[in-house]
This record gives C-alpha cells, sequence and structure tokens, in this order.
C-alpha cells in the first residue's frame, strides 16, 4: 500500500512576522510530494489513510522532539561514561520516530506503557529533561526523586518505565479496561520490544483484551534486537503485527515519523470506536547496545549500524524532507539544535550539581495514604519510621 | 464435633456480646454468619459503597466462585463489576492491576494462592514496588483474595501456604483473617486501603460460622490493619497464631484451663504489618511464648516472631526459648492418616506449651 504524503505550508507562516527571514524562502502555494511508504496489514480490510498532511509546525515541533530525545540520551551515555550515571541505562537513539510519532498520533489524556527503554517515553509524556537526568543521576530533583532510576519514571498518564520484561503489557490492558470501565473515551498504548514480544503474558493478555474488547493498541518496537539476540533466533516468527493472531496488526516504517504518527492515529482510532484492541510493529533500530554495559558490536556489524545512520536515521529523514520541500532553512533547525544542546547541557549541570535524596527519604513512599509503621534498618537498633503518599 | 468446636471458639465472643448488650434477662437475637458470607457481606457492601471497585477471577461471576465466596454478586452487579478470567494469572493479575494504576480499586481473586506463584511477579514488582519506586506518585489500590494454605486431601500443589513469601516483601500489606468478624473488617480495610493488601483466607474456614456482634453486621465495620486481637487473656503462657490455627490454639487453651494453665491467645490478623508490641505486652506478662501456624518452619512466620521478641524489649521477660509449633517441613501427603500429621494438631499444641512451661 502507498500512502502520499502531502506537504503544504501553514497559511499563517506567510504572514507572520515572526519569522521575517524566510519570507522569501517560501513558496505561496502548496507544495505536494508522493512518497511512497509501505504498510503491511493483517486482519484488516485498510490501513491508514492514504493522505497525511504535514504542516510547518508539526515538522518543527517533531524535528524538536526527536532531536530534544537524540540530544539526551547522548547526554546520558557520556555521563554514564563518567560513572555519574550507574546501574542500567538503555538508551533510546535511533528509535526517536517512534516516541515522537505515537505522541502524535494519540491525545495528552490518553495513557502510554512501556519497558525499560523508557526515557524518551518520559519526555514525550511531559517531563523535563532536567527531571529525567537528575533522576539517571539519582537526585532529589528527579522525576521519582531518585528513587526509581533509569527505568522507573512515572507521569500522568503515563506508567513507566517497567523492567521486568513484558510484564507492562498486561499492566496496559488493565489500564485499557480502566478507560473502558470508566467509559472515558481514552486509550491505552502498551508499548513492548521483539523480545518481550515471546513472553506468554502478551499472549494471555491478547486473548482477554480480544475478548473484552479493550481499547488498547499494541505497540511491537522491533529493533531487530533482544539484547544480543536477532530476531530470527528468537522468534519463530517474526511478523510480530501478525503474532495477535485474532488482533488485527499493521507494520509501518518506525523511522519515519509521519508513517508512525499516521499508524498510530489509524489504531487510535480503532480502538476508540470499539472495535477492540490493535496491534502496531514499528520497524525501528538503537544505535546504542541493548544498554550502556554492552558495546553493540558482539552481535551485529559495525557496518550494520553505520548504514542505518546513514541511510535511515529518523532525524535526517525528516530533516531532508522539510529542507527540501522549503518547510524550514537549514539555520533555523540548526538554531533549533543550538536551543537544544543548551537545554540539555543545562538539564546536565542540575543533573550532576542537584544534591542526592536525603537519608530521610529512605523509608518515605513505601505506603500510600497509611498511617506511619515502623521500619526495621540493618541492625536492631535502627528503627526507622515510614512517612507514606497521600 | 464441628458444633462443639464452633462453641469452643464462640463461648467467650457469645458472653462478651450478652454482657455488652447489656441483655442479662433475655438472650440476644445472636447472628451466627460463616465466614464465607462474611466475605460475601463485606464485597457487596463495598461494592455498592464505591463504583471504583470490582472483583476479577476465574469462576467468579457465573458460577457464583469456586468457593462460593462471591454468590449472587454477579447477579447483583453484572458483568461490568464482576468479571470471569480465562486461566491466565500472569495476564489477569497484571491487568488488574494496570486496572488500579488507572485508578479503578480492583479484587483480584486467586482460586488459590498456590495459583498466585504464575502471578507473583505482577504482585510483588507491579504492584508492591510501584508506590515506593515512583516516589509516591503511583498508588496501587488492589486487593489479591483468595485461600491459602491446607484444605483436606487436596495433596502438595494446592496445599502451600504463602504468609511468609508475600509477608518477606515491602510495599504489601499481609492480612490473614481467622473467624468471620476478621473475615468482614478485614476485607472491607483491605478493599478501602489504598495499598496493594495479600488477603489469605481459608478454605476450611469458609463453612465455620460465627457470631457476628450488631457492630460488625454494620455496613461501616472495618477493622485497622497491623492490630492483633487478643482472643483470649491469660497469665502463664502467650500463644501467637493467625488464620484456622487461632481456632485450634483456643480449643487447646480450653482443655489446659482444667490443668490450671491459662493461655492468652492472640490473633494476629496481619502479618504485614505484624503488631509486634501486642506479642511483645503478652510476653512482658506471660513470660513464654509459643507461636502456631500451618505452613513450613523455615523462614516462617513463628521463625520472624522469634527475631523480632529476640531484638526487642521482651526477650528480657522470657522464661525459655520461644517455641515454634508449626507444619511438617515437607510437601503436603495426600492419605489422609498422613495429612492430619503434617499441620499441628491440638495436641501438639498442648505438648509444646507444656514443655515450654516445663511442666
Amino acid at each position: 500500500m502507498s500512502v502520499l504524503i502531502e506537504y503544504f505550508l501553514n497559511i499563517t507562516d506567510l504572514v507572520s512576522h515572526e519569522l521575517p527571514h524566510f519570507e522569501g524562502l517560501f513558496s505561496r502555494r502548496s507544495l505536494r510530494r508522493c512518497v511512497s511508504l509501505h504498510c503491511d496489514l493483517h486482519g484488516l480490510e485498510e490501513g491508514p489513510a492514504d493522505t497525511a498532511v504535514l504542516t510547518r509546525d508539526q515538522g518543527l515541533s517533531y524535528y524538536r522532539c526527536m532531536q530534544t530525545i537524540r540530544r539526551m540520551e547522548l547526554k546520558a551515555d557520556q555521563l554514564y561514561k563518567q560513572k555519574i550515571i550507574r546501574g542500567f541505562c538503555h538508551l533510546y537513539d535511533g528509535q526517536e520516530a517512534c516516541a515522537a510519532g505515537i505522541e502524535a498520533g494519540i491525545e495528552r489524556t490518553d495513557h502510554v506503557i512501556t519497558a525499560y527503554r523508557a526515557h524518551a517515553f518520559t519526555y514525550t509524556r511531559g517531563v523535563s529533561v532536567r527531571e529525567i537526568l537528575a533522576e539517571l543521576t539519582g537526585r532529589q530533583g528527579g522525576v521519582a526523586k531518585g528513587k526509581g532510576g533509569s527505568m522507573h519514571m512515572y507521569a500522568p498518564h503515563f506508567y513507566g518505565g517497567n523492567g521486568i520484561v513484558g510484564a507492562q503489557v498486561p499492566l496496559g490492558a488493565g489500564i485499557a479496561l480502566a478507560c473502558q470501565y470508566q467509559g472515558n473515551g481514552q486509550i491505552c498504548v502498551a508499548l513492548y520490544g521483539d523480545g518481550a514480544a515471546n513472553q506468554g503474558q502478551l499472549f494471555e493478555t491478547y486473548n482477554m483484551a480480544a475478548l473484552w474488547k479493550l481499547p488498547c493498541v499494541f505497540v511491537c518496537e522491533n529493533n531487530r534486537y533482544g539484547m544480543g539476540t536477532s530476531v530470527e533466533r528468537a522468534a519463530a516468527s517474526t511478523d510480530y503485527y501478525k503474532r495477535g493472531d485474532f488482533i488485527p496488526g499493521l507494520r509501518v516504517d518506525g523511522m519515519d515519523v509521519l508513517c508512525v504518527r499516521e499508524a498510530t492515529k489509524f489504531a487510535a482510532d480503532h480502538c476508540r470506536s470499539g472495535k477492540g484492541p490493535i496491534l502496531m510493529e514499528l520497524q525501528t533500530y538503537r544505535y546504542h547496545g541493548h544498554s550502556m554495559s554492552d558495546p553493540g558490536v558482539s552481535y551485529r556489524t559495525r557496518e550494520e549500524v553505520q548504514e542505518v545512520r546513514s541511510k535511515n536515521d529518523p532525524i535526517s529523514l525528516l530533516k531532508e524532507r522539510m529542507l527540501s520541500n522549503n518547510m524550514a532553512s537549514a539555520e533555523e533547525l540548526k538554531e533549533i539544535d543550538g536551543e537544544i544542546r543548551k537545554e540539555v547541557d543545562d538539564a546536565a549541570q542540575f543533573a550532576t550539581s542537584d544534591p542526592e535524596p536525603p537519608l530521610d527519604d529512605l523509608c518515605k513512599y513505601i505506603y500510600h495514604n497509611s498511617p506511619p509503621v515502623q521500619v526495621r534498618g540493618t541492625n536492631p537498633w535502627a528503627k526507622l519510621q515510614s512517612v507514606s503518599s497521600s | 464435633m464441628a458444633s462443639l468446636r464452633c462453641f469452643l471458639r464462640s463461648g467467650k465472643n457469645a458472653m462478651a456480646a450478652l454482657q455488652r448488650s447489656g441483655f442479662h434477662s433475655s438472650a440476644p437475637a445472636a447472628v451466627q454468619m460463616m465466614v464465607r458470607d462474611a466475605l460475601n457481606q463485606a464485597m457487596d457492601e463495598e461494592l455498592e459503597r464505591d463504583e471504583r471497585v470490582f472483583l476479577l477471577g476465574e469462576e467468579v461471576a457465573q458460577y457464583d466462585g469456586a468457593y462460593k465466596v462471591s454468590r449472587g454478586l454477579w447477579k447483583k452487579y453484572g458483568d461490568q463489576r464482576i468479571i470471569d478470567t480465562p486461566i491466565s494469572e500472569m495476564g489477569f493479575t497484571g491487568i488488574a492491576v494496570g486496572a488500579a494504576f488507572a485508578g479503578l480499586r480492583p479484587i483480584c481473586e486467586f482460586m488459590t494462592f498456590n495459583f498466585s506463584m504464575q502471578a507473583i511477579d505482577q504482585v510483588i514488582n507491579s504492584a508492591a514496588k510501584t508506590c515506593y519506586m515512583s516516589a509516591g506518585f503511583q498508588a496501587v489500590p488492589i486487593v489479591f483474595r483468595g485461600p491459602n494454605g491446607s484444605s483436606a486431601g487436596v495433596a502438595a500443589q494446592h496445599s502451600q501456604c504463602f504468609a511468609a513469601w508475600y509477608a518477606h516483601c515491602p510495599g504489601l500489606k499481609v492480612v490473614s483473617p481467622w473467624n468471620s468478624e476478621d473475615a468482614k473488617g478485614l476485607l472491607k480495610a483491605a478493599i478501602r486501603d489504598d495499598n496493594p493488601v495479600v488477603f489469605m483466607e481459608n478454605e476450611l474456614m469458609y463453612g465455620v460460622p460465627f457470631e457476628m456482634s450488631e457492630e460488625a453486621l454494620s455496613k461501616d465495620f472495618v477493622l485497622p490493619i497491623g492490630k492483633a486481637k487478643i482472643e483470649r487473656p491469660g497469665n502463664h503462657v502467650t500463644l501467637v497464631s493467625h488464620s484456622r490455627c487461632v481456632g485450634h490454639c483456643l480449643d487447646a487453651a480450653a482443655v489446659l484451663a482444667k490443668e490450671g494453665i491459662e493461655c492468652e491467645v492472640i490473633n494476629l490478623r496481619s502479618i504485614r504489618p505484624m503488631d509486634t508490641d501486642a506479642i511483645e505486652a503478652s510476653v512482658m506478662k506471660t513470660n513464654h511464648l509459643v507461636t502456631v501456624e500451618g505452613g513450613w518452619p523455615q523462614f516462617g512466620v513463628g521463625a520472624e516472631i522469634c527475631a523480632k521478641i529476640m531484638e526487642g524489649p521482651a526477650f528480657n521477660y522470657l522464661d525459655a526459648p520461644v517455641t515454634r509449633v508449626t507444619g511438617v517441613d515437607i510437601p503436603m501427603p495426600y492419605a489422609k492418616i498422613l495429612e492430619d500429621n503434617s499441620v499441628p494438631q491440638i495436641k501438639d499444641i498442648i505438648f509444646s506449651i507444656k514443655k515450654t512451661l516445663n511442666v
């Protein structure tokens, strides 16, 4: 199926005086480009609409979003190598189009849950780079006050950040059940990777979600490797979009933010109309290894990584589209890059200088809305008291 | 024999109820209620009170519950609030926890806690730890309930006690009711609690009737989680127990009373948080402690009580080491004679008390 992407300029930009230096560059007509994009379908008569609109504002917004994620992840890489971040750190660079595209395809009031490669979604769901980096460095200014770390960051309508592979999928279906129960028209996007796709609890979840028509979009971010195991070595069927069996599925290019957005919109509409769950496979790639302890080259070649970087980078793809269609200038994008660099540097500065949580926090928030209980410390004389959240 | 046991256990309560009500001349209309009906009443009242509460599990709806604990609820509340699940513990437990994340208050039933092992990751990693990991941002108001521990003739895979397993984990509350009042008051408290509560029932107790006070019959009867109850005061030895074994302790106490040994029987009600203060206060009075549980001895509830007593002020009041009476450290056998001898019997409790008292 080919998808036409229609580009045109936001008419207000033409009359805007905010960007006077671009007046001469933009055409006063809408520009159309035909781009053939592939979308595989399973159990569906039709897929996403074959036309999509990208406005200048949207393009800039997606660019900014993806570039911020990229810079944030690379900063985390740097801080990890300096031993300022410790423990687990699973980076998302290369996969930016998935997080940005999904957020663009859903409402703010919808719900998202993912696994441990979660920094990008924490950002797209509204947490600042500052609070994310400070959580990675384990400071009190972190989004989870230093209690959670890389894999346990939360925000309104964002449920982490989950460390146990596959566990987030039934949780996501449960969130969808709550949406259905409360009749609020919201949906839940439950993400997992190609490795988690082989977890039994996913199939239990598919069954119940389909049975009860839960408004859940299951998204498989297929980055070709589950830790060090390639998809061919892990799955009898690598058509992850078909693995939902009786659940309809679609597979799109996860490196193209517009494809992801359109597929997400389609999937969200499907759920919202009461048709039940749907499965979406995004074919994507991670530049880093599985985590910071994995150089990522023992099970794949450097050439492969380089090839994706040069030919299929999600940010470059969007940038080229916008430049070649005169939707933005190189200088403008460079200015955005500069702003992002500053934002991320400031965030890193905060993340390295903010104090660690006080020892008093040790026993805070074990429970919610609960009278204090005595908490046993490391020795019988260390009698601590819990403080609950409220 | 069952009715005699019933009287032995409830005798004290009936007298107390009589005295409290002030009607000394005529007997009050004492209401007898089985544990399963008390649980049913608790769920019914909470379902009515808060529309976010719902029940899910295998056979809870149209079958009226594998042990009939949820009888009538589906007819009254319908498909949305009483949900039959497929046989998918890990899946439906995860779904229940996710629903709790997003604003509902699920009651997740395990047909028995043995099956909870399939789903234990969701209970511990998704439910118990989330409030802490999120620094209080994400609460998880969920109840996991079902029968726990030994039954009758169900053999090894269906007889394990999970009190120690769940009570080991911070972030959970673990409750183990004995009688109908416990069942109702603690289940209502668990449902109203904003934290994950593991509520361990006992299949052999479901059909046992107990007296319910007027207070216990009211719609707002809630017992505090974390507080034990002294079922029977005494001066010579403290017996600490939970669930079905509380009844055995009271029976042993009745026998020993005839020999002049007065046992103080403490019904823990909560395993986590445990009412250590109540145990300590009692030990400081009686100077002797015997714990009684159905579960295995190693790393169990009794073991924890021993450690707690050693670390606290009551240690100096002990005239003898603490004695643990537990299930035998074996997988549960099937043949009746073997099964009967795999769990604490009243004679084992009496024997252990006498050894502890050196009489």
